[in-house]
């Protein structure tokens, strides 16, 4: 199934976990770091340096840029790192992650409480997802080198849906 | 009579390789993975044929086929009777590194302190690098790109002497179950077994560069292969963690002498993206 990001509560309520779907729309990358950037900002009260109200994040740390290219290989990294973090971004607004394994029951939870989705890519893909990105622009944390979060423009790119909102897991 | 290698001889190799794993997979990897498309279906099946495609599009753009192209493990097998000319070996193994990282538009993984500021040293160095002396005049030099994905599942359990062959194969079973999906099986497993803990953990390293259809020539051992194979494949993990018949390509396992109290048993976990090279300079016996 075709869907056009951000995600709206009616498109998210679609969504069943075990669903191919193909996202067409802006993501934003985050992985450890700036998810600990996000966490710390959020605790502290402060504004995060984009907007990620009703956002899409997706878990991953791109290689370099080869000459001509868009963006390097680019596909997931392992989700359960960001676990400490997400019930957080979730209450905060975040309303979908992009990553491959399994979460912890509160991040479940979250993704319950706020009508939010877990995708799995397929993991180890890096050079598939290159090719589904059609612009990338470095929004914040460009100290992290990879690890910063980019602004990412993707057309049909595939993914499961892994956890739905109301909680049904493909991890069992 | 000395086996006189010239560093440029190795560096090039080298470097060649790493390239080239980087972007495409060795043969007997590519040939399990084929395999496994023909056995699954369902989830893992579109997993497998994603991945598939990721090879083809990786080989044709020539650009890695994951974003993590690891931190660097090396196998130097030296024997007494090598000279590098004018070099020292680890310098001509980091020189390589370093260049085909840079030239492949690899990603640089490594920070320069676990736990002080995990600043990343820019060159995806240091590596891992084991040594070993051998008899004779041949240079063996085999390493891996090892993934982090995988690499956070790979666990040691020091088992009681008592525990014997059904107690390591439960063991592996539940490190596997427990990492589910986040490797990216189908996943290759390299298992130490005996020797002290970091000798254990050093020998599943050491079991990862073995080639997947290569058969163990301890029949003991062949057959403990086979079963550890069979069991994981039994625990439905399947590719991608989605659920299927293949969640492992191999099993490969190396042993050693150990204490009469102990049982040590490490399980290095590899992902689908199994990407090794081997450069090797054989001498003259006479």
């Amino acid at each position: 199934m075709k869907v056009t990001l951000p995600l709206t509560d009616e498109i998210i309520s679609k969504l069943k976990t075990g669903d191919e779907v193909f996202l067409t729309g802006t993501l934003y990358s985050a992985r450890d770091q700036a998810h600990q950037r996000l966490f710390k900002l959020l605790e502290e009260g402060k504004d995060l340096p984009i907007d990620l109200k009703g956002e899409t994040v997706f878990y991953m740390g791109p290689a370099p840029t080869p000459d001509g290219k868009i963006i390097g290989s680019c596909g997931p990294t392992t989700a359960y790192r960001m676990d400490p973090f997400t019930p957080l971004l979730l209450d905060y607004g975040l309303k979908g992650m992009i990553g491959k394994g399994a979460r912890a029951q509160e991040v479940s939870d979250a993704i319950v409480r706020n009508r939010g989705i877990y995708f799995y890519a397929y993991g180890g893909c890096g050079a598939l997802y290159a090719e589904k990105i059609k612009k990338n622009e470095l929004v914040a944390f460009e100290d992290l080198g990879p690890e910063a979060i980019y602004k990412l423009e993707v057309e049909d790119f595939p993914v499961v849906v892994a956890i739905d909102s109301t909680g049904e897991n493909i991890y069992g | 009579m000395k086996n006189i290698i010239d560093k440029r001889d190795i560096y090039t190799a080298l470097k060649a390789g790493i390239k080239e794993t980087g972007v495409r997979l060795p043969e007997d990897v590519k040939k399990a993975l084929k395999n496994a498309i023909e056995v699954e279906t369902g989830p893992a099946e579109k997993v497998l044929r994603h991945i598939s495609l990721n090879l083809e599009t990786a080989d044709r753009e020539n650009m890695p086929m994951c974003q993590d192209t690891g931190m660097i493990v090396a196998f130097v097998e030296m024997g007494n009777d090598v000279e590098i000319k004018d070099a020292f070996i680890d310098d001509v193994i980091n020189d390589a590194i370093k260049d085909s990282y840079e030239e492949a538009f690899f990603r640089k993984s490594v920070v320069a302190d676990p736990l002080n500021g995990r600043k990343n040293t820019g060159n995806n160095l240091p590596a891992v690098i084991h040594h070993e002396l051998t008899k004779g005049p041949d240079l063996k030099i085999s390493l891996m790109l090892k993934g982090f994905g995988s690499e956070n599942c790979s666990r040691l359990a020091m088992l009681k002497p008592t525990a014997g062959r059904e107690e390591v194969i439960n063991t592996i079973a539940e490190i596997v179950t427990s990492a589910g999906g986040s490797p990216c099986p189908p996943s290759i497993l390299g298992i130490g077994i005996g020797g002290t803990m970091d000798y254990a953990a050093k020998l599943s390293k050491k079991a990862l560069l073995r080639e997947l259809d290569d058969i163990n020539p301890d029949p003991y051992y062949a057959e403990l292969e086979r079963d550890i194979y069979k069991r994981v494949n039994e625990l439905g993990i399947g590719g991608g963690g989605l659920g299927g018949a293949i969640t492992t390509l191999g099993v490969k396992v190396e042993k050693f002498a150990t204490h009469i109290a102990g049982l040590p048993v490490a399980v290095s976990v590899n992902c689908w993206a199994d990407r090794k090279t081997i450069v090797e300079f054989k001498g003259d016996i006479k």
